[in-house]
């Protein structure tokens, strides 16, 4: 498990040696990297670049989102793109009404939408953690492929609902025309809007490393090895396993959030299937049940994506080409390559 | 991994070194060239180029990405293209929700953008911008000119059907706003529908004397070739985005006796169009779409332009732009007060070509027509 | 509504359901048998039809085109079973969900690649062009017809191969205990390919048929394939009788849906936007009708095993 915290750092320092695994040296240096390059990307004027680190911050944290169902809680989510949709439309939809200074929905007495950052996050999170629930509740019945097409199935009906719903844009998606404000900070500077990301990714990696650290992670551990040896202790799986899914797409919800202000649009193609797979791949890539996997796994696929596309127009060819390599002949994905086999597989 | 990150930030200083040329002029295009639907994108990018060779300049550079469709990926490219090549010229995005995802922040950032193809609504009205030209159309035109057209030809009950998506509906009310008569029924599928046995059923079953549909790319295929089989004899009627060269091909003899509406036909007889058709058919080896026409009639404003001002004397260059001093391959061919073509749309019947179905001009649908938006536009 | 709209309305249904159950055969086959869960199984219905579109228009006969296309995506699915899809049978289906969506990628872009991005022609043979009324006045194309038939045909073909044959008998021996037909001398390895590769020729099949009616296009394969996951869940993985059964439901649910919904919500709306508010909920009624199922029946209705 890697650690991010200060007290266990310091143990370190004073423990040369076996405190600090090889995951949390790379964990380490991933995050440092990543925030490095945007910096130097900064003042040297390549603002491009900055928003490159941007969205590797937060697509990033749509797999922490999904790593703590997928990877840790062993619920194969096929469906995660609603969440990411769903936070992304939330923002969109306070800031149009904030645009328009109309009231959300078009019901009187709601308030007329917002363009703060810190209110949209707030609900952008409280509509995922609903609908996770309630996705929750019907989905955690079935196990298995059942469990990765049932939620494939809610995802579905939330994109074709957002395809078909005239008010917000519909296929056509709705963009933010002016990016949302964080009290006194310039959101439109890209090394601020980098900063706001790797903040909220590095709290959702503190915030897993936590409670997987703590009884509840034991207990979700428990619950994907085993539930029935977790049932005989006296706990049931089933709710540990909801409030596993709930946390999951609130935090893939956040993301989702962020990556609408990030590109100033949302559309329903954040919520297709394709979205689901690739949140997936950078899970999977990146090492399932790594804490930092999905920051791995997000590095890869977006510079892979940028500079192949600047090569071939096929590009998509090659990424299957890598994608499918890594699962025949790398199957514990990139932190699995970097730091050597999970402790507990 | 390190590796990867090394090469990135070394990449990052390589282009940092790279000083532009003040003469010079980039241009950025963003167009569709895999996935659904690239037939367009690559369309407009070999008519764009066949323009830019044709006039052979060495001060203007081209720089070409294909956005899969997808609007977080223009978006993606539409930045990388201001912030890091300093692009004078946007251009080439083929759909209008990519366009409403990239343009309003382009312009606003100081960039020029002229649309080869898209022409959402709110950009001609509400979000109208200075910066921004559409050399193809605003997207209810061709619909409005076949409403026009039937409303004039006394076509009767006319059963209407779109996908369920803004530029569906639009299209829909477009077409409404000049054809008067009574419908037969008016249905909306679902996007990217390919089975449409259901709704040949219910035209069937309904007293439609005609047929008006818009389904653009392939829905537009599966559809005239489940047509052709449902044993119905309608005539048929739609704007141009289903009748285009290639989805001809691909269509068959399905299509022919379609009549359709396009601001610009291959047969259209001007000295430019058939020097363009030529050079065209000769170097592609296949008979130019209306999307390689407006990416052709795109570079030949931007070409134009240029020989006034240089995009960095905003005021200058934008004056060039809106008085489009270039020779059109459709003709006439002027801007309205929102920077959207005023244009004639002709009617085109397909006909049985040489080895597959092509597009005959039969006439004019409407001369001169601007969009409904227009008053919407603070300009 | 008439009663001959409502006929015609069903057989639609049915025909649809015909052309899922022709690619959920081989999904449910595939993972009763060897627990794999294909995403790529579209991409060999893609494969079907671009073979087919292919051969019919260099040789000019669409039944050469249709067998080639069948035969080609049956080849297709044996080579990648040796290559790619053997190495997935003891992972979970985390891998197998992933190692078969980046096959997705690679066999979409690769056919870019070969083909080019413009759709291809094919069309429906001259011997089935038009249409012939059905007993009730129902006027019907006759080449839906002739799908529904073939639909019928594989169904019954299935059936006698796995409740007749020795390749059958292997089969089911394989759906109950996989590690016990390895130990019994069955060469397992020949097994699965056969098995992956006569999934793949149906779905090949449904391609090339469907290729006729609708678009021959890159990524034509995956719209279908949801659905046909759909299906196979619905009717319990693992199940033909289930898959048969999911697919028609699948097939009616959804034509009806499409047609019924607009005119139920004209009731109390106006047409315009009775016709949008009906045709946004019938694109999610199928996926709704399968929540559901689950919700209930958490293993489908037609539980093979689990």
């Amino acid at each position: 498990m890697t650690s991010l915290d200060s007290t266990q750092q310091s143990r370190a320092k004073s423990r040369p040696l076996p405190a600090f695994t090889r995951e949390q040296w790379v964990s380490l240096i991933l995050l440092a990297g990543l925030a490095l390059a945007a910096s130097v990307a900064h003042f040297a004027g390549e603002p491009y670049f900055v928003d490159l680190a941007s969205r590797i911050a937060i697509i990033a944290l749509a797999g922490v989102g999904l790593n703590l169902a997928l990877g840790f809680g062993g619920l194969v989510s096929f469906g995660h793109a609603a969440f990411f949709g769903l936070g992304g439309y939330t923002v969109s939809v306070g800031a149009f009404h904030a645009f328009n200074m109309t009231p959300i929905l078009g019901i009187d007495f709601l308030p007329a939408g917002s363009d703060q950052m810190v209110p949209l996050w707030i609900t952008a999170m409280s509509v995922c953690g609903v609908v996770a629930w309630l996705i929750g509740r019907i989905s955690l019945g079935t196990s298995g492929v059942y469990f990765i097409m049932i939620t494939l199935a809610f995802a579905q009906m939330i994109y074709y609902f957002a395809v078909s719903w005239p008010a917000y844009g519909g296929e056509d998606g709705l963009p933010i025309y002016i990016r949302n404000q964080f009290y006194g900070l310039d959101t439109t500077n890209s090394l601020v809007f980098f900063g706001l990301s790797f903040a909220l990714l590095l709290l959702a990696l503190g915030f897993c490393q936590r409670i997987m650290a703590a009884r509840f992670g034991a207990a979700l551990t428990m619950a994907r090895l085993n539930p029935v040896r977790l049932a005989t202790a006296g706990v049931e799986p089933r709710p540990i396993k909801q409030v596993a899914f709930v946390i999951s797409g609130m935090i893939t919800g956040l993301a989702g959030a962020l990556y609408a202000d990030l590109n100033g649009f949302v559309g329903p193609s954040m919520l297709s299937w394709h979205q689901s797979g690739e949140i997936m791949v950078i899970v999977i890539l990146g090492g399932v049940g790594r804490l930092c996997g999905p920051l791995a796994g997000a590095i890869l696929i977006v510079l892979m994506e940028t500079f192949l596309g600047g090569l071939t127009e096929h590009w998509q060819f090659f990424l299957g080409l890598i994608i499918l390599m890594v699962v025949l002949f790398a199957p514990g994905g990139v932190m699995g390559l970097l730091a050597g086999r999970a402790r507990h597989a | 991994m390190k590796k990867l990150m090394s090469a990135g930030l070394g990449l990052l200083m390589a282009s940092t070194a790279a000083v532009s040329h003040a003469e010079d002029v980039k241009i950025g295009m963003i167009t569709t060239l895999s996935g659904g639907g690239s037939h367009l994108g690559v369309d407009v990018r070999d008519g764009f180029m066949l323009a830019m060779e044709q006039a052979d300049r060495d001060n203007v550079q081209v720089l070409i990405q294909d956005d899969a469709r997808r609007p977080d990926v223009a978006k993606n490219l539409a930045n990388e293209f201001i912030q890091r090549e300093n692009v004078d010229i946007l251009t080439g995005i083929v759909w209008s929700n990519l366009a409403m995802a990239v343009v309003p922040s382009a312009v606003r950032k100081g960039t020029f953008y002229l649309s080869p193809n898209a022409g959402p609504s709110e950009l001609a009205g509400r979000l109208c911008h200075e910066n921004y030209f559409n050399v193809a159309w605003q997207n209810d035109n061709l619909h409005e000119a076949m409403g026009v057209h039937m409303e004039k030809d006394n076509v009767k009950k006319p059963f209407i059907l779109a996908p369920n998506y803004p530029a569906g509906t639009d299209g829909l009310a477009g077409f409404k706003r000049y054809y008067k008569g009574e419908l037969a029924g008016e249905l909306y599928t679902k996007l990217g529908q390919t089975d449409y046995a259901a709704e040949l059923a219910q035209i069937r079953a309904s007293d439609a004397e005609s047929i008006y549909f818009f389904l653009p790319g392939g829905m537009g295929i599966s559809f005239m070739k489940q047509y052709q089989s449902a044993g119905l004899d309608l005539p048929v009627y739609g704007p141009a985005f289903s009748f285009d060269e290639i989805i001809l091909g691909a269509v068959g003899d399905a299509s022919v006796g379609v009549k359709n509406t396009s601001q610009w036909t291959h047969d259209l007889e001007n000295p430019t169009n058939r020097a363009f058709v030529d050079s065209f058919s000769k170097k592609h080896g296949r008979v130019p779409t209306l999307y390689a026409s407006q990416g052709f009639d795109t570079a030949n404003l931007i070409l134009s332009a240029l020989d006034e001002a240089h995009p960095d004397d905003q005021a200058a260059f934008r004056k060039a732009l809106k008085a489009a001093k270039f020779d059109s391959v459709r003709g006439d061919f002027r801007f309205g007060r929102n920077n959207h073509p005023i244009q004639d749309i002709y009617v085109r019947e397909v006909v049985a070509g040489d080895g597959k179905p092509t597009n005959r001009l039969v006439g004019v649908a409407v001369e001169d027509i601007q969009d409904a938006y227009v008053e919407q536009c603070k300009l | 509504m008439t009663l001959s709209l409502i006929l015609e309305q069903l057989l639609n249904g049915i025909q649809l359901g015909t052309m899922l159950f022709l690619m959920a055969s081989g999904l449910t086959l595939v993972f009763g048998v060897m627990g794999l869960i294909n995403l790529a199984h579209g991409s060999f219905y893609m494969t079907g039809a671009f073979v087919t579109a292919w051969v019919a228009g260099a040789t000019g006969s669409f039944w050469l085109g249709l067998a080639s296309g069948a035969l080609a995506a049956a080849a297709t699915g044996a080579i990648v079973e040796v290559l790619v899809v053997r190495r997935l049978y003891r992972r979970d289906h985390l891998d197998q969900v992933l190692a078969t969506f980046a096959l997705i990628l690679i066999f979409s872009e690769g056919t870019r690649w070969l083909y080019g991005s413009s759709p291809l022609w094919l069309n429906v043979p001259e011997s089935l062009t038009g249409s012939v009324t059905l007993p009730g006045g129902v006027s019907y194309s006759i080449y839906r017809l002739a799908i529904i038939l073939m639909g019928v045909v594989v169904a019954v073909g299935l059936y006698l191969m796995i409740s007749k044959t020795r390749l059958g008998m292997r089969i089911r021996a394989g759906e109950n205990d996989r590690e016990m037909i390895g130990a019994l001398g069955v060469d397992i390895s020949t097994l699965y390919t056969l098995i992956f590769a006569l999934g793949a020729g149906l779905a090949g099949l449904a391609g090339a048929t469907i290729g006729a009616l609708q678009t021959v296009q890159v990524g034509m394969g995956e719209p279908v394939l949801i659905l046909a996951f759909v299906v196979i869940v619905i009717g319990g993985i693992g199940s033909i009788k289930g898959a048969l059964i999911g697919s028609l439901l699948v097939g009616v649910v959804d034509t009806l849906g499409r047609i019924l919904l607009p005119d139920f919500f004209k009731l109390f709306m106006d047409a315009s936007d009775a016709a949008g508010v009906g045709a946004a909920l019938a694109s999610m009624l199928i996926y709704l009708l399968m929540a559901i199922i689950l919700a209930f029946k958490p293993h489908g209705l037609f539980a093979a095993n689990d």
